[in-house]
């Protein structure tokens, strides 16, 4: 969490390599691998995603062949088979239900023609059909009503294992009823100023951003 | 408006005359004598009314030479390093192709007519043609017009106007042989057409001027595909010219596909002729071939016509292709739309010069223009023009023209899935070209079409 402008979508895009960012300082070690020196494929296919703030709109690719080839690039990575289509699809009626979208909406173009609310629940769909470890949901919860909001935190649940983690950029409180958090990090200015447990959650929803400044004045006194 | 056509009729001959002198080349000195040779092979049709629109037309020719970029509708194509070649010309079927050797340029084995012109001369070996009654006539020009002689008089030469294109005029001086097409009235030509042209330039550089000539009359329906390859390590020009009869209430889908290589030579002027009610559809798609013209016109004489142009140009190294198209809408209730997209990559050029043209009757005309573009290099180039001149004032028309690279942001967001980056370069293209193709209606082929887009993109891309 953190106030408008203080780093959360830079460090998503950081770590999964948008082009436009410069990595002056520091290293990123994933799984033992430093995450900067891999380019944005290759991040994918070691496990990470990230669910788009403003899920992109791709005319003339529809979402069964998007992820057939998504699916198919990682596992040729991992040196797997082509998933055969029978189990694809299998899959992916299985992952539509997860988060309940409409089956006929997956033979669409990506993300064309799309509500707000129906792009985001893609996002999810997709995180559900790749099975990534590292999972990083930017604003997901932005511009969802508070029905699309259960069934988009209903489907991370489901797909919280020991195997996997999630990283969830917010600003609300309210998604964190659904979706409880083991660690809150607050980020200022490109760092962490306080961490804490599910209630650090519930005391910026109380009290605001106002501590930060006081930890400001604090560090150059 | 008559008298300003006129006028501008005049400046573009002065024009071309003020050219001439310098536009003597050896080839044309060489076409200019095979003509002679031609005629003297033609025994008793030299004296035919045929032969009299050869000869008008060895006169055009002879006036006007090859064009130059100095002419406006030549700015950007310059044939220079053709005409610096020697070409054969030959009148005689000498190429020792064999059916396997055309095995792989075939779409269908079974349902479909095949004409196969190796060097602009037919192959009846390496034909077959299936559709054949007494409604449908599918072959060689040189037999069609022995067959349906009153016929090919009232078409031939009628719709391709050779008086200001030198090489259409070249083209009816040697025209010899191409394809013929006739249905007849309230016919449904079934089973599909495919003609392919291919040149042989295995032994030496060869020259070769299809003329086809496709008549659907009232009521008919007709697919053909016009394919092009070249063989062989020598150059290769084909000149080629198309006229196509729509008639009242027709229904045709036309193709035409260059996959010749890279060093082959493509002009080609396809003029249709639309009556009443008819629908005509095209797609071209270019893809081999080092230079390339290709014009496209559609004449809309009766009310209440509909034509599509599609177009694809998916170009790499040195390659030059420019389409010229004209939606000539001359009659009010007219409907024209038209869709030209370009890859281009390497330092390869394309133009794009499409015109909409709406005469003083055509009111209540609906016409649309647009051409798409993506540059894969940045010594890519394309030259887009689309023009719409408009004389009447109750219409509905617009166009537009885009170049732009493959965008970021799309590309990003499919690499964060796991797609490598020529991948997702390639779903892009194929997802931007993907309605140009959707309009083959022949499903076959544009099954083949789309394998090779995909061998195309990964040539492209690597």
């Amino acid at each position: 969490m953190g106030p408008n402008g203080s780093g959360k979508s830079t460090l998503a895009s950081v770590l999964t390599g948008r082009e436009g960012y410069d990595v002056t300082e520091g290293e990123v070690i994933y799984d033992g691998k430093d995450l900067l020196e891999l380019n944005p494929e290759e991040r994918a296919r070691e496990g990470i995603f990230l669910a788009f703030q403003y899920p992109i709109e791709i005319p003339g690719v529809s979402n069964v062949n998007f992820l057939k080839t998504a699916i198919n690039e990682i596992r040729k990575s991992k040196g797997e088979e082509p998933m055969s289509s029978v189990d694809f699809l299998k899959m992916m009626k299985e992952k539509a239900k997860l988060v309940e979208i409409d089956p006929a909406m997956l033979s669409r173009y990506v993300n064309v023609g799309f509500s707000g609310g129906e792009k985001k629940r893609n996002e999810i769909f997709q995180l559900a059909m790749l099975e990534p470890k590292l999972s990083i949901l930017d604003e997901t919860d932005s511009g969802l009503d508070i029905d699309a909001l259960k069934i988009v935190a209903n489907g991370v649940n489901q797909l919280k294992s020991e195997n996997n983690a999630f990283i969830v950029i917010t600003h609300y409180q309210r998604l964190l009823n659904y979706i409880v958090p083991d660690f809150v990090h607050v980020i200022s200015d490109g760092k962490i100023v306080k961490s804490g447990g599910k209630e650090l959650a519930l005391e910026l929803e109380e009290n605001g951003y106002e501590f930060i400044n006081e930890i400001k004045e604090n560090a150059e006194a | 408006m008559e008298k300003l056509f006129n006028q501008m009729e005049n400046n573009l001959k002065e024009n071309i005359i003020d050219l001439k002198d310098s536009n003597v080349t050896d080839l044309k000195k060489k076409l200019i004598n095979e003509f002679q040779k031609f005629e003297s092979s033609l025994n008793g049709e030299a004296s035919s009314d045929y032969h009299q629109i050869r000869k008008d037309a060895i006169a055009v020719f002879e006036d006007l030479g090859f064009p130059v970029k100095r002419m406006e509708e030549w700015k950007y194509t310059n044939l220079k390093p053709l005409t610096d070649h020697d070409f054969h010309y030959t009148f005689e079927n000498s190429s020792e192709l064999k059916s396997s050797d055309i095995e792989k340029y075939l779409f269908a084995k079974e349902n479909i007519n095949l004409l196969v012109f190796v060097n602009g001369i037919y192959s009846s070996e390496l034909s077959s043609v299936i559709s054949n009654c007494e409604n449908i006539f599918i072959g060689n020009i040189q037999e069609g017009k022995k067959q349906y002689t009153e016929i090919f008089e009232k078409h031939f030469s009628k719709y391709a106007d050779f008086k200001n294109r030198s090489l259409v005029a070249l083209n009816t001086a040697f025209s010899g042989d191409g394809a013929f097409i006739y249905v007849k009235k309230n016919t449904e030509l079934k089973e599909p057409v495919h003609i392919l042209h291919i040149s042989d330039s295995e032994k030496e550089n060869v020259m070769s001027q299809p003329r086809n000539l496709f008549i659907i009359e009232e009521g008919s329906k007709a697919e053909i595909a016009e394919d092009y390859y070249s063989k062989g390590d020598n150059y290769s020009f084909s000149n080629m010219v198309t006229e196509i009869f729509c008639g009242k209430n027709s229904m045709t889908g036309h193709y035409k596909i260059q996959n010749e290589d890279s060093k082959s030579y493509h002009v080609g002027m396809t003029q249709v002729h639309q009556e009443q009610d008819s629908n005509y559809s095209n797609t071209t798609i270019s893809w081999g071939g080092s230079i390339i013209r290709n014009d496209l016109n559609a004449l809309f004489e009766e009310q209440n016509t509909e034509s599509h142009f599609f177009g694809l140009y998916l170009l790499s190294g040195k390659q030059h292709v420019d389409n010229h198209t004209l939606a000539d809408h001359k009659m009010p209730n007219c409907f024209s739309n038209e869709l030209y997209k370009g890859v281009i990559g390497g330092q390869a050029t394309g133009v794009f010069n499409g015109k909409i043209m709406v005469r003083e009757d055509a009111q209540k005309t609906n016409a649309y223009q647009s051409n798409g573009n993506i540059l894969l290099s940045d010594d890519a180039t394309i030259y887009s023009k689309p023009q719409l001149e408009i004389f009447a004032d109750d219409v509905k028309c617009s166009h537009g023209a885009t170049t732009g690279q493959l965008n970021e942001n799309e590309m990003f967001y499919i690499k964060s899935r796991g797609i490598g980056d020529n991948d997702a370069k390639k779903l892009l293209l194929k997802a931007f070209v993907s309605d140009v193709l959707d309009s083959i209606r022949i499903e076959e082929f544009r099954n083949l079409i789309e394998e090779k887009l995909e061998v195309k993109l990964s040539e492209q891309l690597k």
